[in-house]
């Protein structure tokens, strides 16, 4: 077998027997708890009140346009993982396209802050 | 029969048996950590701390670990149960694959791959999907608002912790963990790099949701967070799994900055003791500080969070990705 694939069995085998550990240790709280189940002990918590309706509701906004500027810059980490490593042969050229690459997101990124989408009151 | 043994079965049992001497050992960590939290808060703030099962409290942490086995394992009513019981199974089963590419001391690792923090960057970042899971499969209120908070504090903060990383390969220019302590032999890296090792140890209490940043299970307000709902072995799993989450990061600290499993001093009585003995006290090392942490500071407000993760360390430490990478560019400094 190709010798690099080789080096990703260990990490299979142990992703294998993670997942049947915490299967055992789900499955035995099954087994070896008490099951006493009844309306009351079942029921959403909500410190004491009876649960009045779904929990699945609206909710803000922002949570939703941090995941999107996340996505943004999470993947401009990714760009910046090959060029970190090559930066020895690629040299000064590389070095100012990564500028200069880094300036046009500078520009969104101010952007979006002068536009207050970073504000959270 | 002896070719099926030697070529297949063998290896195989061989890496078992090596996975095993990772799982035990970090359970034992992990059990002894939450000990070592509740002990070292309790000093801190003139109390005793656990003292009563074994001595000086020492069988604690099995103590828990038997009683919650012992509990009714609750799934609610609105829940959907299969997501339910898989959420804290995936915080558990990331919380230990991560270990698997840690170098603890040279040449003793299970899988030494070549993108080795690429894969512990990925691990940690699909750390978030048990906990949305919870909180949304939970379909109760407290654990919805817990996950969504802790959805957006950990991605936040994924990103400077991205940048850190980005700013250590400039200087290593290898994803191999290895290649990465060993470039530490003249000096280690959180010396010419401190302010991103700041940046690094902070985010890394975020992204464990540790004090001051536990907002997530803000016990005043939210009760618990994500995990309001859970109870028995998957509220263990969950305990676990966060814990197991803090050693990784301080692993991650100590590969990154402080040299790994190398010696202080290069010189003769620091290199009599094993890599592995100096690997495990800068573990515990970082977290002490973790739990140090937690003693001595009030919890952040949720607007000042998202203010120091966006506003203060992102363009930080974009601004340090391009001076280092200009200083290595400038003065011809790049790694061989």
């Amino acid at each position: 077998m190709d010798q690099l694939l080789l080096e990703y069995l260990p990490i299979l085998i142990f992703l294998g027997l993670a997942i049947g550990l915490s299967a055992v240790m789900i499955g035995a709280s099954f087994v070896v708890g008490p099951n006493r189940p009844d309306v009351e002990k079942n029921s959403p918590y909500e410190c004491g009140f009876e649960p009045f309706d779904d929990a699945r509701m609206k909710f803000d906004v922002r949570f939703y346009l941090v995941a999107i500027l996340f996505i943004i810059f999470d993947l401009e980490v990714a760009f910046l993982f090959p060029w970190a490593i090559t930066l020895g042969d690629i040299g000064v050229f590389g070095f100012w396209s990564m500028v200069v690459f880094l300036a046009i997101l500078t520009v969104g990124f101010v952007y979006e802050w002068r536009k207050g989408a970073l504000e959270w009151e | 029969m002896a070719e099926f043994w030697f070529t297949y079965a063998w290896p195989t049992i061989w890496i078992v048996i090596k996975i095993l001497f990772i799982v035990v050992p970090l359970l034992i960590a992990v059990a002894y950590l939450t000990y070592a939290e509740r002990k070292v808060i309790g000093f801190m703030q003139l109390r005793m701390g656990p003292n009563v099962v074994g001595p000086f409290g020492l069988l604690q942490p099995f103590a828990d670990g038997l009683k919650l086995m012992a509990k009714e394992a609750i799934i609610p009513t609105g829940s959907n149960r299969v997501v339910f019981l898989l959420a804290p199974m995936i915080t558990f089963v990331l919380a230990l694959v991560g270990w698997a590419v840690i170098p603890v001391a040279d040449g003793w690792v299970l899988s030494n791959i070549n993108v080795g923090i690429l894969y512990l960057f990925a691990i940690s970042s699909l750390g978030v999907y048990g906990i949305i899971m919870a909180g949304w499969a939970s379909n109760s209120k407290y654990p919805f608002l817990g996950a969504l908070r802790s959805a957006a504090q950990m991605i936040s903060y994924e990103i400077s912790i991205g940048f850190v990383i980005v700013t250590v390969l400039l200087a290593v220019g290898s994803l191999n963990l290895s290649d990465i302590v060993l470039a530490q032999q003249k000096i280690w890296f959180f010396i010419p790099l401190f302010p991103m090792f700041v940046i690094f140890f902070i985010s890394g209490l975020a992204e464990t949701n540790r004090a001051p940043f536990d907002l997530p299970e803000a016990e005043a307000e939210l009760v618990s967070g994500y995990n309001v709902e859970y109870s028995a072995m998957a509220f263990a799993l969950f305990f676990l799994g966060e814990y197991a989450n803090m050693i990784l990061i301080s692993a991650m600290t100590v590969i990154l900055f402080l040299g790994g499993w190398l010696a202080p001093f290069d010189i003769a009585p620091f290199t009599w003791v094993p890599g592995v003995i100096w690997f495990a006290l800068k573990v515990s090392f970082v977290l002490f500080v973790f739990l140090w942490v937690r003693a001595t500071l009030p919890r952040y407000r949720y607007d000042q969070l998202m203010r120091l993760g966006w506003k203060v360390f992102l363009p930080f430490s974009l601004l340090w990705v391009v001076v280092t990478a200009g200083a290595i560019v400038a003065f011809d400094w790049f790694p061989k």
